[in-house]
């Protein structure tokens, strides 16, 4: 029966179905952890690239690997916003839900367009299922998916039909059902099916069964969205306007972990990472796990200490080291940090930040490390701290975060965010040739005049003799050091001149980076300043503010110890300034103790969840508006 | 990679640093820093290659008082340090400095996942079973009721024997030696320079402020002959005055016996064998106290191993030689890719 109904849907004769060109589209995947979400939304969005078009990721995870089935707590969802114009942000709210069964649904409904298309899989939608997703009425009857263009679709039931001749039993079927919904969006939105098809043979490559069932329900999918009269319209988003060249999806994890292997491959160094796996940033330390064919060493320690530890003692021998962790474990490596700021060793510091305190919201970002990033330390205890603000513009800030510890002979962390660590973008690959040079205060054998703590007058960091040099051999460690010499020393004025070297050093730093540039006028009724992850959320609404003819600003902060030499000058131009981050106001405070003259509003939000291009115009407005 | 040490023409001035030794006078310390500096022109390493790494305490301060490159790093952390020295830099010799606190306490979890991993560096663990640079609280070491700082009425804690550790945490090299005896001590670090894996050296150390004495039992020049059997790899386990006694297995137990006395001659006394890879007897060795049996001195266990960094850097050839990825730009270029127009 159910395979007579899959053989007349696919043999009938294709409908003739609309076509739209959109400059943009929202599409989100939803469905139980173990439904596949992320992976359709990796093919769908590679395919979206692969065909030119501009996009911005954003999976959406619970911390739990496996949830209870159809609950609210197990729905993981994947969302992808693709476009023929700019995108920056993976969107507010979708076009497309996909919602794998009631709890998707409901769960997500909130973050749903008026209007949007929403396929849902409607064998999953029975009684049973909505009592564990808490529905008391039936979401289909209660009037509450009105004014949406519902398509219900049975996946399940068609899906298992469909791979019925491989006998792979229905738990493994059922994996499979990703690629009927897979289908449906590349019928949609008018997608070359053979490109889904090569993202299957590399994903399943070890499987033949696996890719054969798969293809099969992909083309069942597709078939299905031509067939039905539920779904007349194929939407069509041209390739991105601006952008030439070549390009990769990239998420924030992965380009961090690229830009420290291309730091160290310019600086001519070896590279070695310590870290211990810790959501969200795991994927910095499997990534250079992968990477042996360029001769990167991560080393997964015992703990968080030992990753940082490891990794100052891999400085200390001449690589370009690094270390990955979150929260937490960035609170435990903060003796370390102290011991790399008084060594002066450069050391590279990756924090991905997610929800605190303690182990708060593991797969949701937040931006609440920096006051710990910034002062989590005893003692008179400076380091640089930086921040990227996009997922592919992770690699250059990895890449210039190393370089700045090179350089500088100094500890920097580098701040990014669940959001940017799992968001992807697409990123125009670089030359590495075009990469700024990395200078390394190296010493030669056997130098007469090297002295451990002999400084560069220009950067005032000391030089970087390892190991395995004849002729400089010399001893350092967490106990003070006298001048120059490098001598255990408790004498106090020493200790003072030594304080005063560490911090003047990373005071220095602002004299290598660049200036801050201001998006629109510097002179704006309304200044907006943003740090780090929430880049995309910030230029979106202050871009489409300023098309509406507000005299609004962003200024958007990726260096914040030290900040650039002209911060102050931007501040005194404008007339009102919001500082909006995803914290209760940490950036705000630390701009507060820098530049005390100036009145800042704040924008706050500790949800675990990026902002909203929506509720930040509101704001801007409203704050624009008051007398 | 070793080098013949004539050739390398290296004496102990090379290891003497111009540096005031701040240890107490008559602490064990002195020695063990005079039979580094003694055994280190010998084990056919360039003076620019050997690196001290130490964490907190009155044993950490060795990187400072000789003359190679040193670190003196964090409380317990110098295992990781020296890990991440040697994977960096597989040519260097590096060595750990540590005290019972130190490695045991705060860097108990860093000591079981560097014998684990079985690197190749080389850890002297001061054990003098006491606190000094704090000034006396008991460590893990510390013998049950001793009397000290924070055990006013004696320790309710069950101490750590470090063999019994390398042994849980499948260590290759175990030794251990006395502060007392420069000769014993040069010939186990030499032994323990030349194991290619993690050697734990265990030195006996006095602690003459806070733990006077405290391995009189053992060290004592009256009692020692009996007190401790110095085990070599491959000879009987004799010890005793004139190397009358000797271990015997009984059942699944060590015993000390007398040759000569019932029936007992030298081939019934256990031969010493370090390199087996079965712990069990070298754990027995290790696990011997008095009064019953003697203390067991020189290398318990030496058992071949492959290093954490050689398979490592075996791991990394294989990928270079294998994969048509050979720089950033390869890689960046690798895998799905889109060029738009």
């Amino acid at each position: 029966m159910l395979k007579t109904n899959v053989q007349i849907l696919t043999n009938q004769m294709s409908k003739k179905a609309k076509l739209v060109e959109l400059e943009e589209v929202v599409v989100k995947f939803a469905g139980d952890s173990g439904d596949g979400m992320q992976l359709t939304g990796n093919q769908f969005s590679d395919t979206s690239a692969f065909v030119g078009n501009d996009l911005s990721t954003f999976p959406d995870y619970p911390s739990e690997i496996r949830a209870p089935q159809g609950t609210i707590a197990g729905v993981s969802g994947f969302q992808v916003h693709i476009g023929h114009k700019e995108v920056v942000t993976p969107g507010d709210r979708a076009d497309v839900l996909v919602a794998m069964n009631p709890a998707a649904l409901k769960a997500n409904m909130k973050w749903v367009k008026e209007g949007a298309t929403i396929i849902i899989d409607i064998d999953n939608f029975d009684n049973k299922s909505y009592k564990k997703a808490d529905y008391v009425e039936d979401p289909l009857h209660d009037g509450s998916l009105e004014g949406y263009n519902v398509v219900k679709a049975p996946i399940t039931q068609l899906s298992r039909a469909t791979v019925k001749e491989f006998g792979l039993g229905n738990k493994i079927a059922d994996k499979t059902k990703n690629q009927f919904v897979a289908g449906i969006l590349y019928w949609m939105f008018n997608r070359d099916i053979k490109i889904g098809e090569d993202f299957l043979k590399e994903k399943f490559k070890k499987n033949d069964t696996l890719v054969n069932a798969n293809i099969k329900v992909l083309h069942a999918g597709y078939h299905y969205a031509e067939t039905i009269e539920a779904m007349s319209t194929q939407f069509l988003v041209n390739p991105a306007k601006n952008k030439k060249g070549l390009f990769r999806n990239m998420t924030g994890n992965q380009a961090t972990a690229w830009g420290l292997l291309a730091a160290a491959e310019r600086a001519g160094k070896p590279f070695f990472l310590g870290s211990y796996p810790i959501t969200p940033a795991s994927e910095i330390l499997q990534e250079i796990s992968k990477l042996k064919n360029l001769g990167a060493v991560a080393f997964q320690a015992e703990d968080e200490i030992a990753g940082i530890t490891s990794a100052i003692g891999a400085a200390f021998a001449g690589s370009l080291a690094a270390t990955s962790t979150s929260g937490p474990g960035l609170a435990l490596k903060t003796e370390a940090i102290g011991l790399a700021v008084i060594t002066e060793l450069p050391l590279v510091i990756v924090n991905v930040q997610r929800g605190g305190p303690s182990t708060g919201l593991p797969t949701k970002t937040e931006q609440s490390d920096l006051n710990q990033a910034l002062y989590g330390r005893n003692g008179e205890s400076p380091c640089v701290v930086i921040a990227a603000s996009t997922p592919a513009n992770c690699f250059k800030y990895a890449y210039e975060a190393s370089k700045i510890a090179i350089e500088h002979m100094t500890p920097v962390i580098l701040l990014t965010d669940g959001y940017l660590a799992n968001g992807s973008e697409l990123w125009h690959i670089p030359e590495t040739k075009d990469l700024p040079d990395i200078k390394v205060p190296a010493v030669k054998d056997n130098d007469p005049a090297y002295l451990p703590y002999h400084r560069n007058p220009s950067t005032l960091g000391r030089y970087w003799a390892i190991p395995g040099q004849a002729g400089l051999r010399h001893r350092i460690g967490g106990l003070e050091k006298a001048d120059v010499t490098g001598e255990v020393s408790h004498d106090p004025l020493n200790h003072e001149i030594m304080v005063e070297n560490r911090e003047m050093k990373v005071q220095k730093v602002a004299e290598f980076i660049p200036h801050q540039t201001v998006y629109g006028e510097e002179n704006a009724d309304l200044l907006v300043i943003g740090w780090g992850g929430t880049f995309g959320a910030l230029y979106t609404a202050v871009k489409e503010l300023q098309e509406d003819g507000f005299n609004i600003s962003l200024v958007h902060f990726h260096y914040i110890m030290p900040l650039p030499e002209n911060t102050e000058e931007i501040l005194k131009g404008t007339k009102k300034k919001i500082v909006c981050e995803l914290n209760r106001g940490q950036f705000a405070g630390y701009l507060r103790s820098q530049f005390p003259e100036h009145k800042y509003h704040q924008y706050n939000k500790v949800q675990g969840l990026p902002f909203m291009i929506s509720e930040l115009k509101t704001e801007f407005k409203r704050i624009l508006n008051k007398k | 990679m070793t080098i013949n040490p004539k050739e390398l023409a290296l004496t102990v001035d090379d290891f003497k640093l111009d540096q005031p030794v701040k240890w107490c006078a008559g602490c064990g310390g002195h020695s063990v820093l005079k039979t580094v500096q003694n055994v280190l022109p010998e084990i056919g390493v360039k003076k620019e290659n050997v690196v001290f790494v130490s964490g907190i305490g009155c044993s950490s301060r060795f990187p400072y008082y000789i003359n190679t490159y040193g670190f003196h790093s964090l409380h317990g952390r110098a295992a990781p340090i020296a890990s991440g020295i040697k994977v960096a830099n597989p040519e260097l010799s590096v060595w750990i400095v540590t005290g019972d606190g130190d490695s045991m306490a705060i860097g108990g979890n860093h000591l079981i996942h560097l014998l684990r991993r079985n690197i190749d560096v080389n850890m002297l663990l001061f054990n003098n079973k006491i606190y000094g640079l704090t000034k006396g609280q008991y460590s893990p070491t510390t013998p049950k009721g001793s009397i000290t700082k924070t055990s006013p009425e004696g320790s309710i804690e069950n101490p750590f024997m470090p063999g019994e550790l390398a042994m849980g945490a499948q260590g290759t090299f175990y030794a251990r030696v006395v502060d007392t005896e420069p000769k014993m001590m040069k010939e186990v670090l030499a032994k323990a320079a030349k194991h290619k894996g993690t050697s734990l050296v265990e030195v006996l150390q006095n602690c003459i402020i806070f733990n006077n004495q405290v391995h009189k039992e053992i060290t004592g020049k009256d009692v020692r002959k009996d007190h401790q059997i110095y085990l070599k790899h491959g000879e009987p386990m004799l010890f005793g005055e004139n190397n009358s006694k000797g271990l015997v297995m009984n059942g699944s137990k060590l015993e000390v016996v007398t040759l000569g006395e019932n029936g007992i001659t030298i081939d019934d006394i256990l031969i010493h064998d370090s390199v087996k890879p079965d712990d069990t007897i070298h754990y027995m060795l290790a696990r011997m106290t008095l009064p019953e049996l003697p203390v067991a001195m020189g290398v318990i266990r030496s058992c071949d191993c492959n290093p954490y960094e050689e398979l490592l850097y075996d791991q990394i050839e294989h990928a270079k030689q294998n994969s048509p990825v050979k720089s950033v730009d390869d890689l960046m270029k690798s895998g799905h890719t889109f060029t738009i127009t």
